[in-house]
């Protein structure tokens, strides 16, 4: 690896880049986690640091310990061995109605936890769908859980792999193949490189999201099954053992910073600089059988695990007790007097999206900034630590994010707790990440030369980088923020912390509506989180469409 | 020296337009201006700021009223599940969200008492209240508002079809007759399962109650997490349930689950699909206080003696499904027609209650799940 030393100068800029990024995950989660584990570790003003053997070594929460662990790396495996081929299909095959299939494929990531178990104990549960037709019966357990992060997840892997492959330039593997590789050996030697580190990104990634699944774990796992997640949940919110969640919470952490550490390691002895092209160009219709049986393969794969459960959903929220019709759709425009709502619920969606605006503005922004810092060449530790730290909140349990907020946003000026801006500012810590993920990979491999070229020939940096850096990412930026939106549309467990005024966001009000008995309320849930897949879908799409739209710059 | 300039001058630009972006994201999701827009950061004034969990609900019309009387403006916070808002005024204790917290129940009431988070205050009115309901009448922190009991519901349908007389009491439930069909919630993250287990134990007593839990693990009684998924999913009455195909016909739930059922039917039914085994209760009752700290004491006080009036208390029962505790309240037909009447529920001290919690969930656990 050699690096072109940074000149001063360079690390003035990066240190300007990262100046907001770092105030704001200082106020808003390092100190606020800080406060919230300090508070359980000093229970006296003495810290407490023989919690630590006496909470490690309890039975029950090694089970747990060991439940998280294997359960996640399962996940994992499992949505990279369905969810690759998927990448490839998308970003490499040109077929139609592709587009609207990759918005839909990113719909379970945003829907709420508590509608995909629904939808999945309707589908895979006891007398589910495929009971009826198969005798096939998950009931609630560990499967049952895993497809569930499979289906949560998929996209992830296909947007953020599929997000470079599609950008590489098939020619490079051509040449190999010119040279005599065979097509495996070309592909392996040329093309699984470049890709290595969007594969470790998003296998991280998705690592991530399962060992701290939440929702999921508490509805499809059944009592018998805890996660670490849901027992820092348990400790703080149910018992308010402080003590023993502060414990969980360092576990949690230190586990997180070790795998950001790995995954840090292996990407730095992989990237190298890419030669990356438009899109557009590298998709193709498919040839041969073996590209059309692999397109068969995933759509069937996409279609069970992934329409069949939201098929299930829509197909509820039509089924009134006399037939299919619009009734609950129509229940949901009347401000229900005898309700939980002070609102009519179409009013729920308005703030959904309202915050997601918010939380998109702030993740980009935040991210992309990072994201500009941590590209410049010549890593020091600092740097390293910041990617690091950025990575921490996908990590780091929401309930003691949201306890935190409580107990340190509490003083003017800084009395966030009753705002509004309270929630977007929780949602995009959790954007954040995801930002920098999809748009790092696409920086790093943006080749220097081009930006030195662009120098020599007498561009200020502000301007090379617009006219080098920012065309090639321009996809990428749309791609994060549409995750970010899509992650703030859905996000439920910061959400739920924080106590709001009534507005409830859609996925709130999905979980009060299941939380009250009747025909009417269930089925006005089924219908608000169709209308939330339909919303998500078509966001998604029209990001699609807006990065072909040369015109649109930034947000 | 010139790159040197550019990447300042980069880095400034950088930060300049990101520092504008922030700022117009901000405004620009507030487009709703000022409509609750009053932080903590505002002192009293014309805001009464109530944190409750989320289930509370009021009408407008009634929270209106409340205006008219008194100048003060009702804000609404929703803090999470009844547990999760209790802890977390402990947790802001001194530094409260608000003024009056409203919903902690007779499970939770030692906690939030033994860590200080009321004011004594006596609201106007109190006279109205039966004594029994008063469980902090020494000091007046907490003023009952409503009481509700959680009770086994069964599908009439299905026991109907069987030719099988429905369960009435705690010991019916262990019968063979009955083997697998009864759902229950988890007493640790679900409050009508605490309700059902400290029943079991109030009604068999520290002895009795883990032997009586034996017999319906051996009777196949079936645990999930949540009240919804014992509900909506598993019940066989519901209109979830039916639609998930639920194929348990008895379930812990509320006395006031039939009368919700009948009313969010459409077109609704002359009789409830599912009724109440009145054997098996254990009477809730949710109680509201002053905050210390908060802000507006004043407003917080008349918010009270609100909670307590005949206007608040009729409004109650179609809200919250629960019944109000004044004996001036009336209670709307629905409740007359479908509800249950409870005679004998299970009740037990808050102290007790306080005392026991957490071991007993600890047994239940390792008797049930394990």
């Amino acid at each position: 690896m050699t690096r072109t030393a940074p000149g001063r100068g360079g690390n003035a800029a990066r240190l300007g880049l990262m100046l907001l990024p770092v105030a704001f995950f200082a106020l808003f989660f390092a100190w606020p986690v800080a406060s919230i584990v300090g508070r359980g570790l000093r229970p006296d003003g003495q810290w407490a640091f023989g919690r630590f053997g006496e909470t490690l070594t309890r039975p029950d929460i090694l089970d747990v310990l060991w439940f998280t662990l294997w359960q996640a790396l399962a996940s994992t495996a499992l949505t990279l061995l369905v969810a690759l081929p998927g990448a490839y299909v998308f970003a490499r095959l040109e077929f139609p109605g592709k587009r609207l299939l990759r918005a839909v494929v990113t719909v379970p990531f945003v829907l709420p936890t508590v509608m995909v178990g629904t939808a999945f104990l309707a589908l895979v549960g006891r007398r589910g769908l495929l009971d009826e037709l198969w005798g096939l019966r998950l009931d609630t357990g560990v499967w049952a859980i895993l497809l569930a992060h499979v289906f949560f997840n998929y996209a992830v892997v296909v947007r953020t792999v599929g997000g470079l492959w599609a950008q590489l330039d098939p020619r490079q593997e051509e040449a190999a193949r010119v040279l005599g590789a065979s097509r495996l050996r070309a592909w392996r030697t040329v093309t699984l490189p470049a890709l290595g580190p969007a594969v470790a990104s998003a296998a991280v990634m998705v690592f991530l999201f399962t060992a701290s699944s939440f929702g999921i774990v508490q509805i499809l796992g059944g009592p018998a099954y805890s996660t670490l997640e849901t027992e820092i949940y348990r400790q703080t919110a149910d018992r308010l053992q402080l003590s023993t969640a502060a414990v969980l919470t360092l576990v949690q952490f230190a586990a997180v910073g070790a795998i950001l550490a790995l995954h840090a390691r292996t990407v730095r002895r992989r990237e190298t600089a890419l030669k990356l092209v438009p899109a557009e160009r590298t998709a193709r219709r498919p040839r041969g059988a073996g590209q059309w049986a692999l397109l068969g393969g995933v759509l069937l794969s996409v279609a069970l695990l992934i329409l069949a459960p939201l098929a299930v959903l829509v197909e509820r929220s039509f089924a009134t007790p006399d037939g299919y019709g619009l009734d609950y759709y129509r229940a949901l425009q009347s401000v229900d007097d005898s309700g939980t709502f002070l609102v009519p619920m179409t009013d729920t969606l308005v703030n959904s999206l309202r915050y997601a605006l918010a939380a998109t503005a702030i993740a980009v922004v935040i991210g992309g900034l990072a994201a500009a810092a941590l590209t410049r060449r010549g890593s020091g530790r600092l740097v390293r630590g910041f990617d690091a730290l950025l990575m921490l909140p996908l990590g780091v349990s929401a309930v003691t994010v949201g306890f935190g907020f409580l107990i340190t946003l509490d003083e003017p000026p800084l009395d966030l707790r009753a705002s509004w801006i309270l929630v977007p500012l929780a949602q995009a810590l959790v954007g954040v990440p995801f930002v920098v993920r999809i748009m790092l990979p696409v920086l790093r491999a943006v080749d220097d030369r081009l930006r030195e070229a662009a120098a020599v020939l007498g561009a200020s940096p502000w301007r090379a980088w617009r006219e080098v850096d920012l065309p090639l990412v321009r996809r990428a930026l749309l791609i994060a923020a549409g995750f970010a939106f899509a992650v703030s549309l859905g996000e439920f467990g910061a959400t739920v912390f924080i106590a709001r005024p009534d507005n409830p966001t859609l996925p709130v009000a999905v979980a009060r509506l299941l939380g009250r008995p009747g025909d009417l309320n269930y089925g006005q849930a089924m219908a608000l989180s169709t209308i939330l897949m339909v919303v998500c879908a078509v966001s998604l799409l029209l990001l699609e469409r807006l990065r072909t739209d040369r015109t649109t710059g930034e947000f | 020296m010139h790159t040197k300039m550019s990447s300042r001058k980069l880095a400034a630009v950088a930060l300049v337009s990101a520092l504008g972006v922030t700022t117009l994201a901000a405004c620009g999701g507030g487009a709703d201006g000022g409509k609750d827009e009053a932080g903590g950061g505002k002192t009293g004034g014309k805001t009464v700021t109530l944190v409750s969990h989320d289930s509370f609900s009021a009408s407008k019309e009634v929270l209106a009223a409340f205006t008219k009387q008194t100048g003060y403006t009702v804000k609404v916070l929703k803090s999470g599940d009844a547990g999760a808002a209790v802890n977390k005024e402990i947790l802001t204790k001194g530094s409260p969200q608000g003024d009056v917290f409203f919903g902690v129940d007779n499970t939770l009431l030692s906690r939030a008492l033994d860590n200080g988070i009321f004011t004594p205050y006596e609201a106007k009115g109190l006279d109205r209240v039966p004594d029994a309901l008063q469980l902090d009448k020494a000091e007046h922190r907490v003023t009952p508002i409503d009481s509700g009991d959680i009770c086994v519901n069964y599908d009439k349908a299905y026991f109907a079809s069987k030719k099988l007389a429905p369960p009435q009491t705690f010991d019916d439930l262990a019968k063979p007759a009955y083997k697998d069909l009864l759902v229950v919630e988890n007493p640790e993250r679900s409050s009508p399962g605490l309700g059902f287990l400290l029943g079991t134990a109030a009604h068999y007593g520290d002895g009795g109650w883990a032997d009586y839990w034996k017999k319906l693990k051996d009777n196949g009684v079936k645990t999930v997490d949540s009240w919804e998924l014992a509900y909506n999913q598993e019940f066989s009455g519901s209109a979830g349930g039916k639609k998930a195909k639920g194929d348990r016909p008895l379930v812990v739930s509320y006395a006031s689950s039939p009368p919700v059922e009948v009313l969010y039917a459409d077109p609704q039914p002359k009789t409830a699909p599912t009724g109440v085994a009145t054997g098996t209760c254990f009477r809730q009752t949710e109680f509201a206080g002053l905050l210390d700290g908060a802000r507006n004491p004043e407003g917080g006080k008349a918010l009270l003696d609100f909670l307590i009036s005949k206007k608040f208390q009729d409004d109650l029962p179609l809200q919250m499904f629960v019944n109000p505790v004044t004996n001036d309240a009336t209670l709307p037909a629905l409740f007359t027609t479908h509800g249950a009447v409870v005679d004998k529920p299970e009740t037990m001290e808050p102290k007790k209650i306080a005392d026991n919690r957490d071991p007993w969930i600890q047994q239940w656990t390792s008797l049930v799940l394990k």
